[in-house]
């Protein structure tokens, strides 16, 4: 499965989303979000976005104050996963508006509902923004 | 609605409410308010009331997600939640379960199954829509299976929303109850013609995920996937398509043959990296048997390693690994930019670049490869530098060091990185420089010369980490001694006051190797005198009297049968000498009669020398035999008592009147012989196989009498010692009892230590050379924390020197020629255990080869019996003859288009399917019937299928099993 996992952690180091495609144990999780937290944001703006850790590669973006990392398998398009995440930026701030760290954190189900729309079992299934977001605003028409 | 309810829904916190809390909670009491949190959340959702539980749920789901608070307790009302007529409710709970279930535990999952159906057969496509990502993330078995005719149903949606989910969710189906695949298969393929890009892309994405697992099964589709590769403009898809040949294409020349061009063509044409790269990749890792097509990626790569972003660079360093396996002009083209990243900001950089570099190690430049490597291992920082190590390690002992082919260089390279400050290698470096000690004669006596420039150097001792590479120098200047040039500065620096800083077990090959020193010098000595004096007849008839006496000493086992390597053996060697007895032993030389013994001509053995050497070993080992370790105690002994008995030998030759003198070294001389003769048996590698082919004699039962054995040595750290050589060089005593007890109070502070050694030596000169003996020292090793100097900081200084070293038509000038490399027939090491297959993934590929290409008999022979089988058996059966009359189409369309010409051929095969669209024969028409609920879109497919089909049934019959993939 392509895409293994979708976290955002602020600069702090707290995970602000998590998103697994295989299911581990929570200490699994903690301990995971721990190590590539610790090795993703010690790096610099100079090095590249790519880092292998355990079995997965990870494909980190920066975007203010918060990561998006994701968790691929070997043979993901590193490429394509930032990509993925650009988009998933825009889909965001397209919704938010200028989307930011507390958008995300008070309104975790939507943005977990848009991650369902792109990514299911770990492929990305649907790449456009309107699309992504019609259920979401079909959903927040009817409340 | 009972009032507690309603008033809990009015006060009941929000998701919101606890979201501030949590940001007002200062950070040791958060713990505190989630517990208070949760037990709310423990009340409030056994509320009746639908808002209250979800709120609640809601609650729950954040502090699981992003707090770890476990909510496995909390699946029932999960469930609950999941049924409510509220799309938001439902949503919240199939969210939640889909966060927080455990396919593998949480029993309730179960209980979905019916929720699950309802919702598939729902109205409302983002109901259905739910339902299908939550199955694909909880889906167990059990689900799986009951769920898959409603799945089948699905992928028949007329709404292409759904019809996407569909097929994104059945990968997980499939992975669970691969029997879906025989129910399913056929309308995912249908799916590879979709003009909806969202279904197209999900199916595309099954099938790349299938295909990475047991890409054969998936061959015959390679049609289909063709018709995307030319004809889709969705980079996404593009991407995925690309992956998917990458894996078909070396299974099946004639369509690597075909896919080349167009790939080439996207490469070309698009200016997305991400295509760009896949490409690229696809390229080097599939195609890279075609020239132009690995030029034009490598051309891509090229541009990715000059450019500015750190992600392109880095990804163009790893296609470029991936080229060079078959292509290694590839990288000398762009060996600078690879040799300076060497330099990059970035340690991921850094480390593919090292790669690449050991990737073009051969035999003729792997030198200044290395000097290159070591100067940049100088500079950098301690991870980087260890890397660097490790890596010119491997690659120079892979394969039994099949790159290397003057050892004394290798060796003294060995040395040289052992000095490196930041060094921690020290444990390969020991395994190897032994390794190569007993496989390849010849560099034995450089062997001994870098040891000795090891262990003479005090400075040395203090670091930990090179404590397992002075271990290995020891051994080796032990074990061959007959090539060291001055036994005692060998014994100096073997008995020196700081090898206290050494850990016992090493400290333990010390001293054996001392005493192997001490035999050699002591019996060369002897043997010198009694080669003129005496007749052989006496010298047996007096080892024998002497061999009881000596056995009964625990020093000596008598094993000693030996057959003396003459060859190289020098201990066999008899010597003359001028004058043995008298006191102007400085005159004295040995003269040596036998080849190997070159090494010995300096050496001067008087009387004197010897005696000062024991008087040295005995000053020094004499404390020593009190050690609580309990190896270097043993050992001590040893040594002393040994020295117990040949000293009065010794001294005999002074003192005691002739005849006496003769007898007394002649005593010496065999028990002398005896101990030489135990040592001087050759000891060569070890195959790692060996132990296992031992046969278990009969009546043997391990693990009976030692199950229990942990339990008593639960508090004894038993060596995990990598160098083999320990266990055989201390064959006299009991190797399992070497404790590695680190004793602290032997581990001084170094500083503290060198100082005091300084002083030590100014007032003694004890233990330190000989002063011209120093002088040379420092020439030749400097000691490791002045060798920055030698470093060669300028990156390109070394892209210069290695510009030559990497020109492969350099002509091979090699002064020497390799030694003899002993190697073990079998083949040592070559334990690689074939990687099974997960089960799962077989199942599903031998599902899918059978829906596929598999049951052709079956296929054809009811073909021709009976047109009204069910249209189920008829899809699989149309799917079947689909592919080999792609072939025949081929077979005739091959002749009139020339090789290259792909694409356009296929788009005219397009168009003819297209046209053919219209026209039906009646047993199309027939066929409609068969399925008039089928949607549009899919009858259209299914039309070029069967137009194809209908071309080629007889090919269909003749040629079963693999099917011409030719597109």
């Amino acid at each position: 499965m392509g895409i293994r996992f979708v976290l955002m952690v602020n600069k702090q180091g707290q995970t602000r989303l998590a998103q697994y495609y295989e299911y581990l144990t929570l200490e699994e999780r903690r301990a995971l979000e721990g190590e590539i937290v610790r090795k993703c944001l010690a790096r610099n703006e100079q090095q590249c976005s790519f880092v292998e850790h355990r079995n997965y590669k990870i494909v980190y973006r920066r975007y203010a104050s918060l990561f998006f990392l994701v968790g691929v398998d070997n043979e993901e398009n590193e490429l394509a996963i930032l990509e993925f995440i650009h988009l998933l930026v825009e889909t965001m701030d397209r919704h938010f508006g200028n989307v930011c760290e507390l958008d995300i954190m008070f309104h975790l189900e939507k943005a977990h509902f848009m991650l369902e729309e792109m990514v299911m079992n770990g492929c990305i299934v649907e790449t456009s923004k309107s699309n992504i977001l019609s259920p979401i605003q079909l959903m927040e028409k009817a409340s | 609605m009972t009032g507690p309810s309603l008033m809990e829904s009015l006060f009941q916190r929000s998701l919101d409410d606890l979201i501030k809390g949590l940001r007002l909670s200062p950070p040791g009491v958060e713990a505190a308010f989630i517990a208070k949190s949760v037990d709310e959340i423990r009340r409030e959702i056994k509320s009746t009331d639908s808002q209250t539980k979800a709120t609640a749920l809601q609650k729950l789901t954040y502090l699981h997600s992003l707090h770890g608070v476990d909510m496995s307790w909390a699946a029932f009302p999960t469930v609950e939640l999941s049924s409510s007529a509220v799309h938001s409710h439902k949503r919240l709970a199939f969210l939640s379960a889909s966060l927080s279930f455990n396919p593998n535990t949480t029993d309730v999952i179960l209980l979905l199954t019916h929720q699950l159906r309802k919702d598939f057969s729902s109205s409302n496509p983002h109901d259905v829509s739910l339902a299908l990502s939550t199955l694909s993330s909880i889906s167990t078995p059990d689900l799986s299976r009951d769920l898959t005719p409603d799945l089948f149903t699905l992928l028949n949606s007329s709404k292409n929303f759904v019809k996407k989910k569909a097929i994104a969710a059945i990968l997980r189906v499939f992975e669970q109850y691969p029997e879906a695949v025989r129910v399913c298969f056929k309308r995912i393929v249908e799916n590879l013609e979709s003009s909806d890009m969202g279904v197209l892309s999900a199916a595309v994405g099954l099938f790349c995920e299938l295909t990475v697992k047991e890409p054969r099964s998936y061959l015959p589709l390679a049609p289909e996937f063709y018709k995307i590769l030319v004809d889709s403009r969705n980079n996404w898809v593009l991407i995925k398509v690309l992956k998917i040949f990458a894996k078909l294409a070396p299974l099946e020349p004639r369509l690597a043959k075909r896919i080349v061009e167009p790939i080439c063509e996207h490469l070309r044409r698009t200016g997305a990296k991400s295509l760009e790269f896949e490409c690229v990749n696809t390229i080097v890792t599939s195609l890279s048997e075609y020239e132009p097509a690995v030029k034009l990626a490598v051309m891509k790569i090229q541009e990715f390693l000059l450019d500015n972003d750190p992600n392109l660079k880095y990804l163009g360093l790893q296609a470029l690994a991936i080229v060079a396996a078959n292509h290694s002009w590839a990288v000398l083209e762009n060996k600078d930019v690879v040799i300076k990243s060497l330099d990059d900001v970035d340690v991921n950089i850094k480390l593919e670049a090292l790669q690449l570099v050991m990737a073009m190690v051969s035999e003729d430049n792997v030198a200044e490869i290395c000097k290159v490597l070591i100067s940049y291992a100088l500079k950098s920082d301690p991870e980087f530098c260890n890397e660097i190590l490790g890596s010119i390690l491997s690659t120079c002992s892979r394969n039994f060091y099949d790159v290397i082919v003057d050892f004394d260089w290798y060796v003294s390279l060995l040395g040289e990185m052992s000095r490196i400050p930041h060094c921690q290698k020290g444990e390969e470096i020991e395994t190897q420089l032994i390794d190569i000690g007993m496989r390849v004669k010849d560099v034995r006596p450089e062997l001994v010369h870098i040891a000795r420039g090891l262990l003479i150097d005090p400075a040395l001792l203090g670091n930990p980490f090179i404590h397992k590479v002075l271990s290995a120098a020891a051994w080796l200047s032990g074990e061959y001694v007959e090539f060291s040039r001055n036994s005692l500065e060998l014994m100096e620096s073997l008995l020196q006051p700081r090898t206290c800083l050494l850990p016992p077990p090493i400290r333990a090959v010390y001293i054996q190797s001392a005493f192997k020193v001490l035999t050699f010098c002591i019996y060369s000595f002897l043997s010198s005198g009694d080669d003129t004096s005496y007749p052989s007849e006496l010298t047996d008839s007096v080892l024998k009297g002497d061999f009881q006496e000596s056995s009964d000493t625990a020093t000596i086992t008598p094993i000693s049968d030996t057959d003396l390597d003459d060859g190289l053996n020098p201990r066999s060697s008899h010597q003359p000498t001028k004058c043995v007895s008298t006191g102007n032993g400085e005159d004295s030389v040995i003269s040596h009669e036998q080849e190997s013994s070159a090494s010995l001509k300096k050496q001067q053995l008087t009387q004197k020398s010897v005696m000062d050497l024991v008087n040295l070993v005995e000053t020094n080992l004499g404390p020593l035999a009190g050690s609580h370790e309990v190896e270097i105690q043993e050992r001590a002994s040893n040594v002393l008592g040994m020295i117990e008995l040949i000293k009065p030998r010794i001294h005999s030759s002074t003192d005691e009147s002739e005849g006496d003198k003769i007898k007394g070294e002649l005593r010496a001389s065999n028990m002398m012989k005896l101990m030489f003769d135990a040592f001087s048996e050759e000891l060569g590698p070890v195959s790692v196989s060996a132990q296992e082919r031992v046969p278990i004699p009969d009546g043997l039962v391990l693990k009976e009498s030692l199950s229990d054995i942990e339990a008593i040595c639960d508090d004894i750290k038993l060596p995990i010692s990598s160098s083999f050589s320990l266990v055989r060089s201390f064959s006299m005593t009991d190797a399992n009892l070497i404790h590695e007890r680190p004793s602290k109070e032997e581990y001084e502070p170094s500083s503290e230590s060198t100082s005091l050694l300084a002083e030590h030596r100014k007032r003694h000169e004890l233990y330190y050379l000989p002063s011209e003996n120093k002088a040379m020292i420092s020439n030749n090793y400097p000691p490791a924390h002045e060798r920055k100097d030698l470093a060669i900081d300028e990156p390109e200084d070394l892209v210069k020197l290695t510009k030559q070293s990497l020109d492969l038509r350099k002509k091979r000038n090699q002064a020497k020629t390799r030694p003899v490399v002993v190697k073990l027939d079998d083949g040592e090491g070559a334990h690689i255990a074939a990687k099974k297959p997960e089960l799962n993934d077989d199942l599903i590929s031998g599902a899918v080869r059978e829906v596929l290409l598999g049951n052709e008999a079956a296929s054809s022979s009811s073909r021709s019996k009976s047109s009204n089988k069910a249209s189920k058996e008829r899809e699989k059966n149309e799917l079947n003859i689909d592919r080999p009359s792609e072939s025949k189409m081929d077979v005739t369309n091959t002749v009139e288009s020339e090789l290259g010409h792909g694409s356009s051929r296929r788009r005219k095969h397009r168009i003819d399917g297209k046209e053919k669209k219209h026209p039906s024969s009646g047993k199309e028409k027939k066929e409609h019937d068969h399925k008039d609920k089928q949607k549009s879109d899919h009858r259209h497919s299914k039309h070029k299928s069967r137009q194809r089909a209908d071309g080629a049934l007889n090919v269909a019959a003749q040629s079963p099993v693999i099917p011409d993939f030719l597109l």
